[in-house]
């Protein structure tokens, strides 16, 4: 780590189940440290195969999707991913 | 007037399954060269003279001094875009003609339509271009039987550095609210479109999409024309290859033959990269309701997975 502030760097990932060793299917960066800029469309390839191998490599569970009971008629009704985990990491900004 | 081609029941299968249908250069190059003349945009060189590039920084207004009609919501397709000029010929290409009246029918009418347009770092500098954020267009749609559909047309060959439109096929049949997707950067099997002159892509109302950033010095330009249905889209393409095998059963999981690949069921249950392990069996539900109305059968299925789900055998009233 250099000398800089600490910035928060967030990983978001979109899983195939609730468990956190399931495969990426999604993923979002967004870099507080300013030394990457990350937006939609630029990579083809998940940075981790699922969240397990993001807890290996450092990243802090900060907030996982709860699963919620499905309301009765709406069963089938299908709108946002439903496998959230957001990660940070504690970085230096120099 | 040449008769439209209308799209095959296999195509609309895939529309029903994956949200878009795709008809590479199949514009006329001279229609191309039309419409690109009509908008102001036929002079593409990378010039960098100041006046180009003051040209460029204008071209978001392009729309207000083209030859391209302002028209009122609601205007019939065809009474909108007349014979002889640029856009009546555009959806007058049999093709193109034959897409629009499968999907939403002979009499549909004009929603909206606009030029978007992409500059490069020729207007933008070293000021940092950022991707449209994913989204669905207009608001959220809750309709169940009918919907709309938006030509996206290209009358210039789109290179991968030009960044054109990126979207995530199979996304069509998700409830959403516009940019509430926004934060999803990035889905497996996302696609960005690379195409050559004069292609168009029909896409399902609901399809999450967004702008790329383009990186070279010819701007890029993209057609979009939203339609709205005024009939029931009921069996409105080229039915003659809807076989009696497509709408009857197949054994399932224990199998001795391999599927057909083009059979509808195939078509409708192939899971995309980014379905989720749960809700992607309720993606093939989905499909599979959309089908019942597009065929206008609401017994259909595909691989048993609505049957069973509607399996609840009654007494027998007294």
């Amino acid at each position: 780590m250099g000398s800089g502030e600490t910035r928060q760097q967030v990983l978001v990932l979109y899983l195939a189940n609730s468990s956190l060793d399931s495969s990426v299917k999604a993923w979002a960066i967004y870099d507080g440290t300013a030394k990457t800029r990350h937006m939609p469309g630029d990579s083809e390839k998940p940075p981790y195969t699922n969240g397990l191998e993001a807890l290996l490599d450092g990243w802090r569970l900060i907030q996982a999707s709860p699963l919620i009971n499905h309301s009765k008629g709406e069963e089938f009704r299908m709108g946002y991913l439903k496998y959230e985990f957001f990660f940070e990491k504690l970085e230096h900004s120099d | 007037m040449t008769e439209p081609i209308l799209l095959s029941t296999k195509q609309v299968a895939f529309f029903a399954a994956n949200g878009f249908v795709e008809l590479p250069a199949e514009v006329p190059a001279t229609i191309n060269e039309r419409f690109l003349d009509a908008i102001g945009a036929s002079d593409r060189r990378e010039d960098v003279s100041q006046e180009n590039l003051d040209r460029l920084s204008r071209l978001g207004g392009l729309m207000a001094k083209s030859d391209i009609p302002a028209v009122p919501a609601g205007t019939p397709l065809f009474s909108a875009f007349k014979e002889t000029t640029v856009l009546g010929d555009l959806v007058r290409v049999p093709s193109i003609r034959g897409a629009i009246q499968s999907l939403v029918g002979a009499n549909c009418v004009l929603d909206h339509h606009f030029v978007h347009v992409a500059s490069g770092p020729l207007v933008y500098g070293n000021r940092q271009q950022i991707s449209q954020h994913l989204h669905q267009d207009s608001t959220i749609d809750p309709r169940e039987s009918a919907f709309d559909i938006q030509m996206f047309y290209f009358p210039h060959d789109v290179t991968s550095e030009m960044g054109g439109t990126r979207f995530v096929p199979g996304t069509h049949l998700r409830v959403v609210s516009e940019s509430a997707v926004a934060r999803y950067q990035n889905m497996l099997g996302q696609r960005h479109i690379e195409c050559p002159a004069g292609s168009v892509f029909f896409m399902h109302h609901g399809i999450w999409h967004g702008g790329g950033v383009n990186r070279t010095n010819l701007s890029r330009f993209m057609y979009k024309l939203r339609l709205n249905p005024t009939v029931p889209q009921v069996r409105l393409w080229d039915t003659s290859d809807l076989n009696r095998e497509d709408t009857s059963q197949r054994p399932i999981f224990f199998v001795k033959e391999r599927y057909d690949p083009e059979a509808i069921a195939s078509i409708l249950t192939r899971a995309l990269p980014w379905f989720e392990n749960d809700t992607g069996r309720i993606e093939y539900i989905q499909r599979i309701r959309f089908w019942r109305k597009l065929i206008g059968d609401e017994t259909f299925d595909a691989d048993y997975w609505a049957t069973r789900l509607e399996c609840e055998p009654k007494l027998l009233d007294s």
